[in-house]
C-alpha cells in the first residue's frame, strides 16, 4: 500500500537550472581526453587513402625506429577472433555482412579505413610516425552510386556476387485495392542525403589493463554495450571490464557504436601493459564515425480527389557503405515503422532494400530512420495537395488520426500509444498565420525576395523499447529496451540515483533527480545522478533512440516508488499508523490528519540504517531497485512551421522564422524539453540547408573537414518560437513520451515545403536537399527555360 | 591535427627577419598572425623547415595618413581595420573576414603575401590600386597590386623578402560597395564584388571593380568599369554594366558552385556592390 | 623533434615558464603543459571556436596559435573567468537560460562571447549571432546561448578585463 505521494508535482514541471552546469561553465568537466594517467601512450591510425584496393604491402620499419614509437600494428598483429559487431540478425531475412576487422585484412573498403595502428610516447610524435608507414594499394574499382550498386557491379565485397545487404519489408492494408480506388496517384523519388552527426567532441579512447583488470575511458553513448563487446571480443569476463563514459560532448547517435578505435585501444593497452589514448581528429571523424540517412525513398501515394489517402508504398534504396556497424542494416527498417505518419492511410507498404557502397557506414544519426520517413510524408503531403489544388493543411487534417488516448492500429499494425494531432496544429496557427505570411510574401517578391511558409505534422517512433516487440525473434536486434534504475538513500538522508542511460548533453542528473525528489520528498540537489559507468550502477542499455526518459526516466521513478513505499511502511510502523494512513507531505511522511508526527526521508533512513525498530521480517536498507521493460514505444508529435526567404536571384535561402510545437507528454523539465527541440529542429535545418557528406566518383571524401561540412552557426539562423501540448501516454506512469530527435524529425520537410512554397512562383516544383543555393538557383533556371519553352 | 616540425625563429629587426630567410633556405617562411599558414600546417599541406617570426619586429603595425594615401603596417590585425572605419572599402572588407577570433590574429600583410584569391583582401588591393612594400637583401622595393598576384597562392615577393607595409589611396570621395556571398557568414567566400566609385553628380567619374574566387587570382572587371566610366550611374546603366562582371574568367569550380553559377554570381554581385557603392540602395 | 624553445605565459594571472616544441598549439599547452582542460579542440581548421581563449585581452582560437606565438602575452581560459562560487556574469546567463547541454563548446562560446561584450557592451540579437560566427554549437540550436548572452550584457560587469581594439 502506498502513501499519498503530495511530493509529486513540486519539483517535476518545473524549469529548474540543470545540476549538470556549474562544472561545464567554469572549464571543471572531465571530458575523456581530459583524463590522463602516468605511463600513458599515444595511438595514430594509419588510414587508407583509397576508397577500394587491395593492401599488397605494408612496411612498418622507418615508423618503428622513430623516436618514440612502442609498437605498430598491422591486421597481422591482430589477435581478435571476430570483428566489429553487428546486432540485427532478423528472422527469415538475410543480412550480407561483411568481416569487419579492428584493422583492414588485405583490402581497404573505404577512404579512412584503417590499415596501421601506431602507438607512442607522444601525442605529436605518433602521427609522424604514422606518416612513415609505407602502405601499397592495387587499387579496385569503387562504386559510390547507391542506384549503380544495386543494379551490378563492382562489387565493394566480392565474396556475395551482390552489392546488396538485404531486403525488409513491413506493410498492412490492402495496397491494390487502395491504389485502385484512388483517382490521383503520385509518385517521386526522393533523396535524403548523408551526414553527419557532427557533435562538437570528437571521439576518443583510453584504455588501461591494470592488475587483470581493463578500463576503458571513452566519449560513447553506449558504456554498457561497449563493455559486453570488450568482453566478447577480447575474451576478458565482464566484471573485469569497467566502461566510463565520462563527461560526454554531444552524440547525435554518432557515439552509438562500438568502434574500431576503442577496441584497437583496448587491445593495444592489454599487449603493451599501458595506458593508451586515442583522440580523433575532426577530419578523421568525418571519414570513420558514421554518417546517417543517405536513402532514396521511391514514394508512390494513392488519394481520392476529396484527399482522402488510399494508399501509400514507398520503395526504400538506403546506401549503407563499406561495412555495417552496429545497427546498420535495421536503421532504414525504423522508416517504415512510421510511414503512416499521422494519417489514417488504410493501406501503407514499405520495400527497404541496403546496398553496400565503398564509403563509410551509415548508423543512427540523431532520428534515425524516422526523419527519412517523415521528410518523405510530409513533402508528399504537400505535393499532393498541390497536385489536388488543396491547401496542404486542409489535406493534413482531412487525414488525420482522431484523437486518442490509449492506443490506435495503424495500417501496419504498429500501435501509436496516445495522439492529438489536430490540437498541435490548432495551437501551432494560434502563433502563426499562414495568410498573414503569404501576404508578407506578396510585399517581398519585388525586391526579389521569395518568401515561403512550409508545415510537417509528424509523430515519430521512440522510448526504445520493448524487448519483445524488438527482440531476437521479432525485429531481430539482439538485445533487449529495457532499462534499469538503483535508488539509493545514504544514512544522512541524501540519495543517489544509478541509471543505466548515459546521458550526453540532455540533462539527466536534473530532470531524473526531479523525479525521484518528488516521490521523495526531498530537493533535487539531494539527489546525485550516477551515469556512464558499469561499475558504479546495474546493467543499462544506455542512451539513444530517445529512449532515456521514457524508459530510464520510468525506471527511476517507478525505483524511487519502491523507495517511498518501504519508507511508508518504516514510517506507519515507527508511528504505529497503518501505512494507507501515512502520505508525502512537505517533505515529510506522516500520519493523514496529524502533519505534526512525521518523518523525513533522513529519520527513515536513520531507521532502516539501524534497524532497531523496522516491521517484522523487513530487511533494513532504503534502497532499491528496477528494470522496467516498457510494453509498447512511445510517439511524441507535433506541428512546425517554417518561414523561408529566398533570394531569387541567387538561390540563397534563409530560415527567417520557426514555429513548433512539440507534444512529449507532460513535462519534466520545460526548459530541457526547449533546448532538445532547439537543437533538434536545427540538426534539421543544418540538414535541409548547409550540411552533406559527399563522396566523389573515386570514393574520395571531399567533405572531409568543418569547411566543408557546414554546420550552421548562430548567424545563419533566427530564434524559434516554442510552445506544446501535453498528452499523456499511457504506456508509462509518468505519462512522458521523448524529445531528444522529435525537432530533427519533424524539420528537414518544414524547410522543403516552405522553399517549395517560396518558389512555387516561379514554377519550381520539387528539389531535393540539400537545398544549396546553387541548387535552387539551377531550379529557377531549369523552371523558367521550361516556361519559356515551346509547347 | 598537428603540425609537421620545424625551426622557429623570433626575429628582433627586419634585417634580422631577411637574413634569418635567407640563411633558412627556400623551405623557409615568416609567420605573422599564422592565420593562413598554421591551417595547412596542421593539415599538412605545408611544412616549412624554419617559421621566422615577425611579431617583434618594430615598426610593421600602424595606420597612418600620409599624402591622401594610407599606410598600413603589414602586422595591423583585421580587427583594427574593420575598427578603422575611414579606411572605407578595406575596413567594410576586412569585417566580413571569417570570424571575430581569426580576425583578431590575421594580418592584412599576411593575407596579401598568402594572395589566396578567395581572400577578401586581395581583390580590395586591387580595386584601390594600391601596392605592397617589400623588403629584401637588395633592399626594399613596392610591388603594384597589379603586378603582386602572379598564380594561385603565389605573389611576386621574393623567398627573402618581407611585406612590410600596404599602400592604398584615402579615395575621399568615392562610395565602395561590398558584396560576399557565401553559405554561412565565416566562410570564405564562394565569389565576393569589390567596387569603389567615384561620381558627380550622377555621372561616374572613376569606377574600380574587382573579383574574389573567379580566377587562380583576384580579378578586375574591367569591362563593367569601362562600361560605366563617365556614363551617368543609374540602376539600368549599372544593371547593364554588371552583366559583363564575368567577361573572359574561368572561376574554378567545386562541390558548392559550378563555374557557370559562380559567373552568374559575379554579375548579381557586382551590380549590387556598384548600386551600393553609388549610394543607390 | 626540433629545439625546444622557452615559454613565459601568463595564465589566469598565473605566470608559468615551459619549454615547447616550436609546432605545439597554444590549446595544447594550456591543455596539457598548464593542465586547464577547460579549453576544447572539436576541429582541424579554425571553424568551430571550441578552444576560443584571450591572448592579450582579445578572442583568439588556440588551436591556430603556437605557444610560441604567445610568449611573454597573458591568457585568459575559461577557468580564469570566475568560479563556481562566483561565477562571471555570462557564466551567470549561460547557467540560468540552459545555454549549453553537452558543454563541449561552452567554454570557448563564452570566450567568444566576452569578447564580444568588450567591442560591443549593448548588441542587438543580430549582432549577438554575428559574432558567435566563430563558434558552433550542436547541441542547442544557439537559440538560449544568444539569450544567455543578451542577458548578461544587462547584467554589470559582464565586460570586465576585456581590452579595448587599439590600432
Amino acid at each position: 500500500m502506498s502513501a499519498t505521494t503530495t511530493g509529486n508535482g513540486t519539483y517535476v514541471g518545473q524549469s529548474l537550472r540543470r545540476k549538470e552546469d556549474p562544472r561545464l561553465i567554469t572549464g571543471q568537466g572531465s571530458y575523456v581526453d581530459d583524463v590522463n594517467l602516468p605511463g600513458q601512450l599515444w595511438a595514430a591510425w594509419v588510414r587508407s587513402p583509397e576508397a577500394h584496393a587491395k593492401i599488397t604491402s605494408i612496411d612498418t620499419s622507418a615508423a618503428k625506429e622513430r623516436p618514440g614509437v612502442v609498437a605498430v600494428y598491422t591486421n597481422a598483429d591482430l589477435d581478435m577472433e571476430a570483428g566489429l559487431p553487428m546486432a540485427w540478425v532478423p528472422p527469415g531475412v538475410e543480412v550480407n555482412t561483411p568481416d569487419h576487422w579492428v584493422l583492414a585484412k588485405d583490402a581497404v573498403k573505404h577512404v579512412g579505413d584503417p590499415v596501421a595502428l601506431v602507438v607512442g610516447t607522444s601525442r605529436y610524435s605518433v602521427v609522424d610516425a604514422a606518416e612513415d608507414v609505407i602502405v601499397e594499394y592495387d587499387p579496385l574499382p569503387v562504386v559510390t552510386d547507391p542506384e549503380a550498386a544495386i543494379a551490378g557491379g563492382p562489387f565493394v565485397h566480392e565474396q556475395f556476387g551482390t552489392n546488396k545487404v538485404c531486403d525488409w519489408s513491413l506493410g498492412g492494408g490492402d495496397l491494390e485495392k487502395g491504389f485502385a480506388e484512388a483517382d490521383v496517384i503520385l509518385e517521386r523519388r526522393i533523396v535524403n542525403h548523408r551526414m553527419a552527426g557532427a557533435a562538437i567532441e570528437p571521439r576518443g579512447v583510453l584504455a588501461q589493463h591494470r592488475a587483470g583488470k581493463l578500463t576503458v575511458w571513452s566519449s560513447t553513448q553506449v558504456p554498457h554495450f561497449l563493455r559486453l563487446f570488450l568482453t566478447i571480443l577480447l575474451g576478458i569476463p565482464e566484471d573485469r571490464v569497467r566502461v566510463i563514459a565520462p563527461e560526454v560532448g554531444g552524440g547525435f547517435g554518432s557515439k552509438l557504436n562500438i568502434y574500431a578505435e576503442e577496441v584497437g585501444c583496448a587491445w593495444a593497452s592489454i599487449k603493451l601493459r599501458r595506458p593508451v589514448k586515442w583522440i580523433e581528429t575532426r577530419s578523421e571523424g568525418m571519414m570513420v564515425t558514421h554518417h546517417g540517412r543517405d536513402q532514396i525513398n521511391y514514394v508512390k501515394i494513392g488519394a481520392k480527389r476529396d484527399g482522402t489517402l488510399t494508399a501509400w508504398h514507398t520503395r526504400i534504396l538506403a546506401d549503407l557503405g563499406a561495412y555495417q556497424m552496429l545497427l546498420t542494416p535495421l536503421i532504414p527498417p525504423l522508416s517504415a515503422f512510421v510511414m503512416s505518419g499521422v494519417y489514417n492511410t488504410p493501406a501503407v507498404q514499405t520495400d527497404v532494400t541496403g546496398v553496400m557502397t565503398n564509403k563509410f557506414a551509415t548508423d543512427a544519426i540523431r532520428g534515425a530512420g524516422r526523419p527519412e520517413a517523415t521528410h518523405t510524408i510530409e513533402v508528399m503531403m504537400d505535393q499532393l495537395a498541390q497536385e489536388l489544388g488543396m491547401d496542404g493543411l486542409e489535406l493534413r487534417r482531412k487525414n488525420f488520426i482522431p484523437p486518442f488516448e490509449n492506443g490506435h492500429e495503424t495500417a501496419m499494425g504498429i500501435v501509436y500509444d496516445s495522439g492529438n494531432y489536430v490540437a498541435a496544429l490548432d495551437k501551432l496557427l494560434e502563433h502563426i498565420d499562414p495568410a498573414e505570411v503569404r501576404q508578407e510574401a506578396e510585399g517581398l517578391r519585388e525586391k526579389g525576395v521569395y518568401r515561403g511558409i512550409g508545415f510537417s505534422t509528424y509523430t515519430e517512433i521512440c522510448g526504445n523499447a520493448p524487448s519483445r516487440a524488438v527482440g531476437p525473434s521479432a525485429f531481430g536486434l539482439q538485445g533487449g529496451g529495457w532499462e534499469s534504475a538503483t535508488v539509493r538513500v545514504h544514512a544522512s538522508g541524501s540519495v543517489t540515483l544509478y541509471t543505466g542511460t548515459s546521458p550526453h548533453g540532455q540533462g539527466h542528473e536534473t530532470g531524473f533527480a526531479q523525479i525521484v525528489a518528488d516521490r521523495l520528498g526531498i530537493d533535487p540537489s539531494m539527489v546525485e545522478v550516477i551515469h556512464g559507468d558499469t561499475d558504479t550502477g546495474p546493467w543499462g542499455l544506455d542512451t539513444y533512440g530517445s529512449r532515456s526518459l521514457a524508459v530510464g526516466g520510468e525506471a527511476a521513478a517507478r525505483t524511487a516508488k519502491k523507495v517511498a513505499d518501504k519508507a511508508t511502511q518504516i514510517v506507519a510502523h515507527q508511528l504505529e499508523a497503518a501505512p494507507e494512513d501515512i502520505e508525502l507531505r512537505d517533505g515529510k511522511w506522516s500520519v493523514r490528519g496529524s502533519p505534526d508526527r512525521g518523518m523525513t526521508l533522513a529519520e527513515v533512513a536513520g531507521a532502516a540504517y539501524i534497524p532497531e525498530n523496522l516491521p517484522e521480517g523487513m530487511e533494513p536498507g532504503l534502497d532499491e531497485q528496477t528494470f522496467y521493460d516498457p510494453e509498447n514505444f512511445v510517439f511524441p508529435f507535433g506541428a512546425h512551421a517554417c518561414v523561408v526567404d529566398i533570394d531569387a536571384e541567387t538561390g540563397k535561402v534563409k530560415v527567417v522564422r520557426w514555429v513548433a510545437v512539440d507534444d512529449c507528454g507532460p513535462a519534466i523539465n520545460p526548459l530541457l524539453i526547449d533546448g532538445q527541440v532547439h537543437g533538434g529542429i536545427t540538426h534539421g535545418i543544418g540538414q535541409a540547408l548547409y550540411e552533406r557528406i559527399e563522396y566523389d566518383e573515386s570514393g574520395q571524401l571531399v567533405t572531409g573537414t568543418f569547411v566543408d561540412y557546414a554546420l550552421p552557426t548562430a548567424a545563419e539562423l533566427p530564434s524559434y518560437e516554442t510552445d506544446r501540448t501535453e498528452t499523456r501516454s499511457p504506456v508509462n506512469t509518468l505519462g512522458v513520451k521523448g524529445v531528444g530527435e522529435a525537432g530533427t524529425i519533424a524539420a528537414t520537410p518544414a524547410v522543403l515545403n516552405a522553399v517549395l512554397d517560396a518558389l512555387r512562383p516561379l514554377g519550381v516544383t520539387y528539389i531535393d536537399m540539400p537545398l544549396s543555393p546553387m541548387r535552387i538557383w539551377e531550379a529557377i533556371q531549369d523552371a523558367k527555360g521550361k516556361a519559356g519553352a515551346p509547347a | 591535427m598537428i603540425p609537421a616540425e620545424f625551426d622557429y625563429a623570433v626575429a628582433g629587426s627586419l634585417d634580422e627577419a631577411i637574413q634569418m630567410l635567407v640563411d633558412g633556405g627556400e623551405d623557409a617562411k615568416l609567420l605573422a598572425g599564422g592565420h593562413s599558414l598554421i591551417p595547412l600546417m596542421k593539415l599538412r599541406l605545408a611544412a616549412p623547415s624554419l617559421l621566422v617570426d615577425l611579431r617583434k619586429v618594430p615598426g610593421l603595425g600602424g595606420i597612418n595618413r600620409e599624402d591622401g594615401t594610407w599606410r598600413i603596417g603589414a602586422l595591423t590585425p583585421h580587427t583594427v581595420l574593420e575598427h578603422s572605419p575611414d579606411l572605407g572599402l578595406a575596413s567594410t572588407v576586412a569585417g566580413t573576414i571569417a570570424d571575430p577570433q581569426v580576425r583578431n590574429r590575421g594580418t592584412i600583410g599576411g593575407s596579401l603575401a598568402h594572395g589566396d584569391p578567395a581572400s577578401d583582401l586581395p581583390a580590395v588591393l586591387l580595386a584601390a590600386e594600391g601596392s605592397v612594400t617589400v623588403q629584401g637583401p637588395d633592399g626594399q622595393r613596392t610591388i603594384e597590386a597589379s603586378d603582386l598576384f602572379q598564380n594561385y597562392m603565389e605573389t611576386a615577393i621574393g623567398p627573402t623578402e618581407v611585406l612590410t607595409e600596404v599602400r592604398m589611396p584615402a579615395f575621399d570621395g568615392w562610395g565602395h560597395g561590398y558584396e560576399k556571398f557565401n553559405r554561412r557568414s565565416e566562410d570564405w567566400a564562394m565569389v565576393a564584388v569589390s567596387a569603389l566609385v567615384k561620381q558627380t553628380g550622377d555621372v561616374c567619374e572613376d569606377v574600380r571593380v574587382s573579383l574574389t574566387n573567379m580566377g587562380s587570382v583576384p580579378l578586375r572587371a574591367k569591362a563593367v568599369e569601362d562600361a560605366l566610366r563617365g556614363q551617368s550611374l543609374t540602376a539600368d546603366s549599372i544593371a547593364k554594366a554588371a552583366e559583363q562582371a564575368a567577361e573572359g574568367t574561368d572561376p574554378p569550380a567545386d562541390l558548392n558552385a559550378s563555374a557557370d553559377y559562380k559567373r552568374h554570381l559575379a554579375r548579381v554581385l557586382t551590380r549590387r556592390a556598384l548600386t551600393q557603392a553609388a549610394g543607390l540602395t | 623533434m626540433s629545439k625546444t624553445v622557452p615559454v613565459r605565459l601568463q595564465v589566469n594571472g598565473v605566470e608559468h615558464a615551459i619549454d615547447v616544441e616550436p609546432r605545439l598549439l597554444l590549446v595544447h599547452a594550456i591543455r596539457e603543459n598548464l593542465g586547464l582542460t577547460g579549453t576544447h579542440v572539436g576541429c582541424d581548421t579554425s571553424n568551430c571556436g571550441a578552444c576560443t581563449v584571450h591572448l592579450d585581452g582579445r578572442a583568439v582560437k588556440s588551436c591556430t596559435v603556437l605557444a610560441v606565438q604567445a610568449d611573454g602575452a597573458s591568457v585568459t581560459t575559461i577557468e580564469g573567468m570566475g568560479t563556481e562560487d562566483d561565477l562571471h556574469p555570462l557564466q551567470e546567463a549561460f547557467w540560468n537560460d540552459h545555454g549549453l547541454q553537452c558543454g563541449y563548446c561552452t567554454p570557448g562560446m563564452i570566450m567568444a562571447a566576452a569578447g564580444l561584450l568588450a567591442d560591443n557592451p549593448n548588441p542587438t540579437e543580430a549582432e549577438v549571432r554575428k559574432g558567435l560566427e566563430g563558434n558552433l554549437c550542436r547541441c542547442t540550436g544557439y537559440h538560449n546561448i544568444v539569450k544567455a548572452v543578451l542577458d548578461a550584457s544587462k547584467s554589470k560587469g559582464a565586460t570586465v578585463g576585456q581590452s579595448e581594439v587599439t590600432a
